[in-house]
């Protein structure tokens, strides 16, 4: 799901109650079951058939009752030699890079600033924050779209105000890389506030009187910044940035909907509509699985730095 | 690290003012137009200020068809969502917070990692095993994805609550004369009753608002979650004259309570993670 949101850390302050009920080993395992079930049933079944067949001939043919065929490593090498899929990849990796850079870049700018400034003001960009945060993704592409309305839409209206531009009738979403830029945009602009928000929770934990200690034995702003700020900072910092590139490489509604308001067709794929097409599209379903099983390889790799430091926090 | 020099701090608000107002500008804007006569809309110079005071957008979107429906149907998949997921997480949280056992690693391991997955790295497969159970388009259908696509989020978010309440205070309670289920009733639920209300509230966020797996499982009109039917009202239209009062207003529709719950818990979010990040 596209919300996901980092699990809270309250338990890290409170050390886990140590196990004392050692009388009635039972009652975990009662207490577990539905949970399993759930897992099992809603992941660990469709993963399994994926990993299955993947492996396997499923196509249109397959779908009208032929059995499927076991063909090894077929579909992931028909993918990885498709020049089609690397262009996909390429795309979404790029995608990726540069929405993940650009949301962290401007987030961590933001907190920095939210420290400079008086309160009151740091309230009202605050709430301005978190209202963007809140709209619901189907909500913020409808908006948008109004927002780049060819006709109408204010964002060309303002444009043409600059002497000399005339943007009205301009179409944002027929060439690919306008297309790409403006989905860039959106998801940074609904990805900011959880990075500003986040860092300047961090940048409240940095001691004044450490920086005025700093301060007074000739650190400037930015040898501060750089020598003391940053190193407190660098495990939040780490963990956005991975939660950004995980969160920009799992943009299927943002493309699907944006491709819905008037620009179909493959050039405006990234990896969710090029499955979701491939899959339910073609019902090249063995493809679709091999391709589907190649992101999630990718996200766990990219993810697994995050997966320790959770584990950690529930050994503690 | 506020500046002393009273100059600088005034030219801080301002730029702190200026971008709230551009950052806040879209979500201002979805409600403005929401309130414009279409001929106000049409216009090829757009009317910033606030509110052309007419709620006929509002009133053709309520009435239109499909509405009423995906309104139902929303209702009726978060609901069952939401009960199933709270219970089944919270059973699940107390196992793994409360015991040490066989098994509770591997656990652990599956409700993270299941966490990471994006929607795109099962849709395929969730469609199928659903197709194949004669389930798309039904409740019960997106129902048993939901719950398994929540379920790990809520409980490792409990774990956390159930974990800060010392399960000293319930053998306490055990040694003057509880039971030690009416220990856990009495004791530790009441304390956990704000972690449950804000797990709940993040499970209803997501299920609510989901887009993905729904715009797959979802395709017949008359099974639409509010999201799918905001989707096609803002589409139906796109070759003809679009309504655009009347999509801002649906738009707005389905925001605005999410946006009321959403202020509600945000706190917790931020806090959470960068509490544990800057102390691990």
């Amino acid at each position: 799901m596209n919300t996901t949101v980092p699990a809270p850390a309250d338990a890290a302050r409170v050390p886990d109650a140590p196990a004392r009920r050692r009388r009635r080993p039972t009652l975990p395992y009662w207490l577990s079951i539905p949970a399993v079930i759930v897992l099992l049933v809603g992941m660990g079944y469709p993963l399994v058939w994926q990993i299955w067949n993947s492996f396997r001939e499923y196509g249109l043919a397959q779908q009208f009752g032929q059995d499927p065929e076991f063909i090894g490593l077929d579909n992931y090498i028909q993918l990885l030699s498709d020049s089609g899929f690397w262009l996909v990849l390429g795309k979404s990796v790029a995608f990726m890079a540069v929405t993940a850079v650009a949301t962290m870049a401007i987030g961590i700018g933001l907190a920095i600033f939210m420290k400079m400034i008086p309160d009151w003001s740091r309230i009202i960009l605050q709430v301005a924050l978190l209202l963007a945060w809140a709209m619901p993704i189907v909500a913020q592409l409808t908006v948008w779209n109004w927002l780049i309305n060819a006709r109408n839409g204010v964002i060309n209206h303002v444009l043409s105000m600059i002497p000399g531009v005339d943007m009205i009738g301009h179409n944002w979403l027929v060439n690919p890389l306008s297309f790409f830029a403006v989905a860039s945009i959106i998801i940074t602009w609904a990805s900011v506030p959880f990075v500003t928000l986040s860092v300047y929770a961090g940048l409240t934990q940095v001691s004044e009187e450490v920086l005025e200690a700093a301060g007074l034995d000739g650190a400037n702003r930015w040898q501060q910044l750089r020598q003391i700020i940053l190193p407190i900072l660098r495990p939040v910092l780490v963990i956005l940035l991975l939660l950004q590139m995980i969160w920009d490489l799992r943009v299927y509604a943002q493309i699907e909907l944006l491709q819905g308001f008037g620009a179909r067709g493959s050039k405006y794929d990234l990896l969710g509509t090029y499955i979701y097409s491939l899959g339910v599209g073609q019902g090249k379903f063995g493809l679709a699985a091999a391709a589907a099983m190649i992101v999630m390889l990718f996200t766990i790799a990219l993810s697994w730095f995050y997966v320790r430091e959770l584990l950690k926090e529930d050994k503690s | 690290m506020i500046s002393k020099n009273p100059a600088l701090r005034t030219l801080g608000a301002i730029v702190a003012v200026v971008l709230a107002v551009a950052w806040a500008f879209p979500v201002y804007w979805m409600i403005n137009s929401s309130f414009q006569s279409p001929r106000t809309i049409a216009n090829l110079t757009p009317t910033f200020s606030p509110f052309g005071g007419t709620t006929a957008n509002y009133e053709a979107v309520v009435s239109s068809s499909g509405f009423g429906g995906a309104l139902r149907m929303s209702l009726v998949v978060t609901g069952i969502a939401l009960v199933v997921c709270i219970i089944v997480a919270f059973l699940g949280a107390l196992a793994i917070s409360r015991f040490r056992f066989r098994g509770r690693k591997g656990l652990v391991l599956a409700i993270i990692l299941v966490q990471m997955l994006p929607a795109e790295a099962m849709f395929i497969a969730q469609y199928k095993m659903i197709a194949g159970l004669g389930l798309l388009n039904t409740v019960g259908g997106i129902s048993i994805i939901y719950v398994a696509a929540v379920v790990p989020f809520t409980m490792w978010m409990l774990r956390g609550f159930v974990a800060g309440i010392p399960a000293d205070l319930e053998e306490a309670a055990q040694i003057d004369g509880c039971s030690r289920f009416g220990a856990f009733m009495r004791v530790t639920f009441p304390l956990l009753a704000p972690g449950l209300v804000a797990s709940g509230v993040f499970a209803f966020l997501q299920v609510w608002n989901e887009f993905a797996l729904a715009s797959i499982m979802l395709t017949s009109s008359d099974s639409q979650t509010l999201p799918l039917w905001l989707r096609n009202f803002s589409q139906s239209s796109a070759f003809g004259q679009i309504e655009w009062g009347q999509v801002m207003a649906a738009s707005t529709l389905v925001a605005v309570p999410v946006i009321i719950f959403f202020l509600i818990v945000q706190g917790r979010m931020t806090k959470g993670m960068v509490g544990g990040a800057v102390k691990g």
